[in-house]
Parts: structure tokens; sequence; C-alpha cells
């Protein structure tokens, strides 16, 4: 499977993102730069963390409009596997790839540390390597990760099960509902303030963020198998 | 040439945690009178005369770009610019 890192001026979690999948999970990945207008040879698109032009304006504001963007729509719409993290979050939110917005933190300060994430619903592409209800240990490190969303959209995300990962003890942002991650109605698109490739061996602290892209992968290899 | 002010702030229904912080400090000063802070942004445009509609156009970049509907409301005003 071969995944793209989408990198725009100020990601900064490319790196990681990259290691995780070629030295984690042993596949191919690429960086790709925001003015690229071709992802057509990539299975998967990952939107990586970091302060995306500055994050002027908004997080994820002006980024939303690189010519890359339209090509993320493109496979998303295509079914193909996204998963924004952190900024990336944003960026999907902005591009109204994912309903709702990330807020500035509720407590008003930048928050770096690691969290218990409850998977809310394991039966996502991003999350079928994890049990239902399982509390996984991810870093966060954000200032505007505070999820928030109209009592219609989130009265949707919960009916089509779409909220895939809570907070598990404490709220760190004030996120409605508790909210760390979501996918989209299709469940191909996923966005989540927390960091699983911050999570890919136990010598960076913790692995529980491997099994995400485990997920993907599994689901990809499953579909393709299928339909060969 | 207009120079457009727009006025952005974020929409009733979302707390302002900047807002309602700086309210608090404001307290603490003794201007209990202030019953409301909210925070938001100004944006100043110089527009070019030109065959499209500026009041079209100004929505357009405001909706687009310049503001987050799902969380930011906006307003502007419109001024004349003596050209140069």
């Amino acid at each position: 499977m071969k995944f793209a890192v989408i990198v725009f001026p100020g990601s900064n979690c490319d790196l990681d993102m990259y290691h995780a999948i070629k030295d984690e999970l042993g596949e191919e990945v690429e960086y790709v730069w925001h003015d690229e207008t071709d992802l057509s040879g990539f299975d998967g698109v990952l939107l990586p963390g970091g302060f995306s032009y500055g994050d002027y304006l908004r997080c994820g504001a002006i980024s939303r409009f690189s010519n890359v963007m339209s090509e993320v729509v493109k496979a998303a719409e295509a079914g193909k596997p996204v998963l924004g993290v952190c900024n990336g979050f944003q960026v999907l939110t902005e591009a109204g790839l994912l309903p709702g917005a990330l807020l500035r933190n509720k407590n008003l300060k930048f928050m770096c540390r690691t969290v218990g994430l409850k998977v809310e619903n394991n039966e996502t592409q991003f999350t079928s390597d994890y049990a239902k209800d399982e509390v996984i240990q991810i870093p966060i490190a954000h200032g505007e990760g505070n999820y928030y969303c109209d009592e219609e959209t989130l009265a949707n995300l919960k009916a089509n099960n779409q909220i895939v990962f809570t907070y598990a003890s404490e709220n760190p942002n004030g996120s409605i509902e508790d909210i760390a991650g979501i996918v989209n109605e299709r469940g191909n698109v996923l966005g989540m303030m927390p960091h699983p490739e911050r999570a890919a061996n136990d010598i960076m602290g913790g692995s529980d963020g491997l099994a995400l892209f485990k997920s993907i992968v599994k689901h990809w290899r499953e579909s393709h198998v299928n339909q060969a | 040439m207009k120079k457009v002010k727009v006025y952005v702030t974020l929409r009733e229904s979302v707390l302002d945690p900047q807002g309602s912080a700086v309210m608090g400090a404001l307290h603490s000063m003794n201007y209990n009178e202030v019953t409301d802070v909210r925070i938001g942004k100004f944006l100043e445009l110089q527009i070019e005369e030109a065959d499209r509609d500026l009041d079209t156009i100004v929505k357009e970049m405001c909706e687009k770009l310049l503001t987050n509907t799902v969380i930011e409301d906006y307003r502007y005003e419109v001024e004349e610019v003596a050209s140069k």
C-alpha cells in the first residue's frame, strides 16, 4: 500500500508520519508538496500535524486552498482512506470533508501530553485493530483542538456512529461530548487531534497508535484481494 | 478604490474563552458593569473598481476564506478611498 504524506509550509509532523509508515509499518510512503496536482498514484492520504501557513487567519484555512487539496477531495470521493491528524484534522474541517470546526482550547493553553483515548467505534477502516471501548494512550499537542459543531451535526454524528475517539478520563480542550476524532459519513475520512504517529514504537514512549495504521493497511489489503 | 473593513466574531452560540478571560480580568479591576466580552478579528481590504459587484465578491471572500461560518459571523463596511 502506498501512502502520501502531504507537506504544507509549516507542517512539522510529516517526518513522524513518514517514519511510522515506512519503518514501523513497512509500507510505501512519499512526501507530497502542497503544490502538487496529482495523487492518483497513492492508495491513502495522510495530512500531518503542524502549523501550516503559520495558522494565519484560522488553523487550516489557507492550506485548504492549496493545489493538492482538490486532489485530496478527489481521493476522499474515490473512497481512499484519508487521515488528518491535529493540523490535518483542522484542514479537513476547513475543507468541508469533515463537519464542525476546531476552536481554541477552553483553558486557552497549548496542551502537550499523553492522554487516554476511548475507542468508541472500532468498525471503521481506521480502528478495526482496536477493541470497542478500549482505552489507548496517545500524545496530544495542540492549542486549538476544541471540537465544536451545532446540535444537528452532533445528532447526525451520533446517529451515524461517526464519533470514533473520545477523551477517556479528562478532556484536555473542552471539546463537545469529549470528542477527539470523527469520521465522515462514508467512513473513509478520519480526523483526530491526538497523534497516533507519535506512538508507533515503545521507544517513543508507547505504541498504541500503530494499530490505527495497521487497520488501514488491513482494510486496503482485504478490499483489494476481494477485487482480484 | 474602496476600503472594506471586515469584522469577524465567534457566533453567539460558540463559547469565547478569550473573551471570558478578559471579562474576568476586567471584573477583577472593578469594572463590574461589563456583562460580556467577545474577541474577534478586524481585516481591512483595499479593493480596486472592477466589473464585478463589490458586495458579491466581499461576501464570497468572507464565506470562502476570511471566516468559517460554522463558528464565526461577519459584517463589513465599505469606505471610499481617494485614488492616488
